[in-house]
């Protein structure tokens, strides 16, 4: 987009600069806001909401760590989540590819079946999916919500991952293929590795609602042994919401994970994430 | 072979429990236990008999509200700022970053955090407001049925707006040079320019993150059930499809209301399914009619 004239330019430029200026300040300043109570204690935060902390105290961390059970949450969210982005590739990777690569009679079929779910959310489906749980004995197992979370990923992943393989040469196949390697092969060793970037936009895309869910960790975990950090910290913050200075350090461990990953790597988040939203 | 294991797991906890959950609500349940075939008698309950019609069109309004809002935000303000962001000026890639940080909170976070912050006695709002000397202005936002809605959905739209602005932003920066080029030397001035040549080829992008944002806002139940507890606290103020189905299927433990009514909760999640269905139906069919190839 262009300027009108040069002069005009300048002063749209600080008009500009301003308004997004503003903006970045009602998006950042509560999780600034967040970061600095959660070293504050409880009297200091009623008496100095905006301010840095006068005496910078862990209190707080360290009562959620060792109240909270913090670690075990943050052991559970790590499993459920990882097991899931594992399960998740290994699945849809080779389904992506037999639906891209090969041609077979109910090729069109099956596509169409998967990509069927990318607009419906899977919570719709929730009660023969509590009740399939319970009859299967995964009711408060790390399973219930492995396998709810592959599946309600499938669709979108199949779906650009097949485009990504779409988009390989065939040449490569076919000189792997009079070289004597199998199909198996060709896809682990040839064509997986080249979809990287696709991979890493699935585990993306996939990934942030996993570990942020608490709905199904809600339904599916009623005891303590498996509870994701979601799920712990909501039970966690409505026993002890007086405790102002603990349920700031709380809300602050629980973020943190993701906060570090999002500062880190921001340019591939938002890489990963429009290609997930702009291709579906 | 190579499909078998993600057509088992998408199959049986994906696609089975969807279908499933349409043959469930044609019949009547005691509890987790199915018993006789009853036709659409769980629709006409949740439609016509007190209490299941006035919970069921009040938290049906109250998700319209949602999406209205959150879509009347989305397309002025968000859409302005994807504008004012795709020109890449210099700390552009600042801004769209700490635009889109709230979105990688977790909303059980975003809840918690912003009932803290709205607390009418301690908050850092109503504090700032004081300081300011504007204490008049103070409420207990939340609390209130006139204002609690609107807090929670502006709340939401703070987590959420981030999406859209990246969307919009990589879509407008997908526009090939040249068109705006042509149009500035057709003479066409800034808002011109915006309304003939950018508005109508990001028309597509517009489409999808709105059909996007209808599912999820049809769908939205954690900030409320956080923020507000599973029945919409005040009196079902901010009660939403979403709480008032999962106080019906399960039980709603805060307040020992009614029991499981899986017949009827399924009979919900049903309409919930065909809203969302005819909706994004809608939504794709205008997408891909607006849809230019260049």
């Amino acid at each position: 987009m262009l300027g009108a004239g040069a002069g005009q330019s300048a002063w749209r430029r600080v008009v500009v600069y301003v308004v997004l200026g503003l903006l970045a300040v009602v998006f950042l300043f509560p999780i600034v806001l967040m970061v600095l109570t959660a070293f504050k204690t409880t009297p200091e935060i009623f008496r100095n909401p905006f301010g840095l902390p006068q005496e910078w105290t862990t209190q707080g961390f360290r009562t959620a760590w060792s109240r909270a059970s913090f670690g075990l949450y943050l052991r559970n969210s790590l499993l459920i989540t990882g097991s899931s982005a594992v399960l998740l590739l290994l699945t849809a990777a080779p389904a992506a590819y037999a639906l891209a690569r090969y041609t077979f009679r109910l090729r069109g079929v099956l596509f169409l079946f998967f990509l069927a779910g990318i607009m419906i959310p899977i919570r719709l489906g929730i009660l023969p999916l509590y009740i399939l749980m319970r009859d299967l004995g995964l009711i408060d197992t790390p399973f219930a919500l492995i396998l709810t979370y592959t599946a309600s990923g499938m669709p979108m992943s199949v779906f650009l991952l097949s485009v990504f393989f779409r988009n390989l040469p065939r040449e490569l196949e076919d000189a792997a293929r009079i070289d004597g390697a199998g199909e198996q092969g060709i896809f682990w060793r040839i064509m997986l590795p080249l979809v990287r970037p696709g991979l890493a936009t699935v585990v993306i895309v996939n990934v942030v609602p996993w570990w942020n869910d608490f709905f199904f960790p809600l339904l599916f975990l009623p005891s303590k042994t498996w509870r994701t950090i979601p799920l712990g910290m909501q039970i966690f913050f409505g026993q002890h919401l007086i405790d102002w200075s603990l349920v700031f350090s709380g809300m602050l461990l629980a973020s943190l994970p993701l906060l570090i990953i999002y500062v880190l790597m921001s340019r591939q988040f938002i890489a990963g994430l429009t290609a997930g939203a702009v291709k579906g | 072979m190579f499909l078998t294991p993600a057509l088992v797991i998408y199959g049986a906890f994906m696609a089975y429990p969807l279908i499933s959950s349409l043959t469930y609500s044609v019949f009547d349940w005691d509890g987790l236990l199915r018993r006789g075939f009853v036709g659409l008698q769980n629709f006409v309950t949740v439609l016509t008999r007190w209490p299941y019609h006035e919970r069921f069109f009040n938290a049906l309004g109250h998700n319209a509200v949602f999406f209205g809002l959150t879509f009347l935000i989305q397309t002025t303000l968000g859409l302005f700022v994807a504008v004012l962001l795709a020109r890449k000026l210099r700390g552009f890639a600042f801004f769209q970053a700490s635009y889109f940080l709230p979105h990688t909170l977790s909303l059980v976070v975003v809840g918690f955090l912003w009932r803290m912050l709205l607390n009418p006695n301690w908050g850092a709002l109503p504090q700032a407001l004081r300081r300011l000397g504007l204490g008049d202005w103070v409420q207990p936002w939340l609390g209130q049925s006139d204002t609690a809605l609107v807090s929670v959905i502006l709340v939401n739209a703070w987590a959420w707006l981030g999406f859209p602005i990246l969307v919009y932003v990589a879509a407008i920066q997908a526009i090939p040079r040249e068109f705006e080029e042509a149009a500035v030397v057709d003479g066409a001035g800034g808002w011109q320019l915006f309304r003939h040549v950018t508005f109508p080829l990001l028309l597509p992008s517009l489409a999808m993150v709105t059909i996007l944002t209808f599912i999820w806002d049809f769908n939205a139940f954690e900030l409320v059930f956080v923020m507000q507890g599973p029945s919409g606290a005040p009196a079902y103020a901010t009660d939403l499809l979403a709480t008032f189905f999962y106080r019906t299927a399960f039980g709603d433990p805060t307040t020992g209301g009614e029991p499981g009514q899986i017949g009827i909760a399924a009979a919900i999640g049903v309409l919930m399914l065909l809203i969302i269905g005819v909706a994004s139906a809608f939504g794709v069919r205008f997408m891909t009619r607006s849809q230019t190839e260049y």
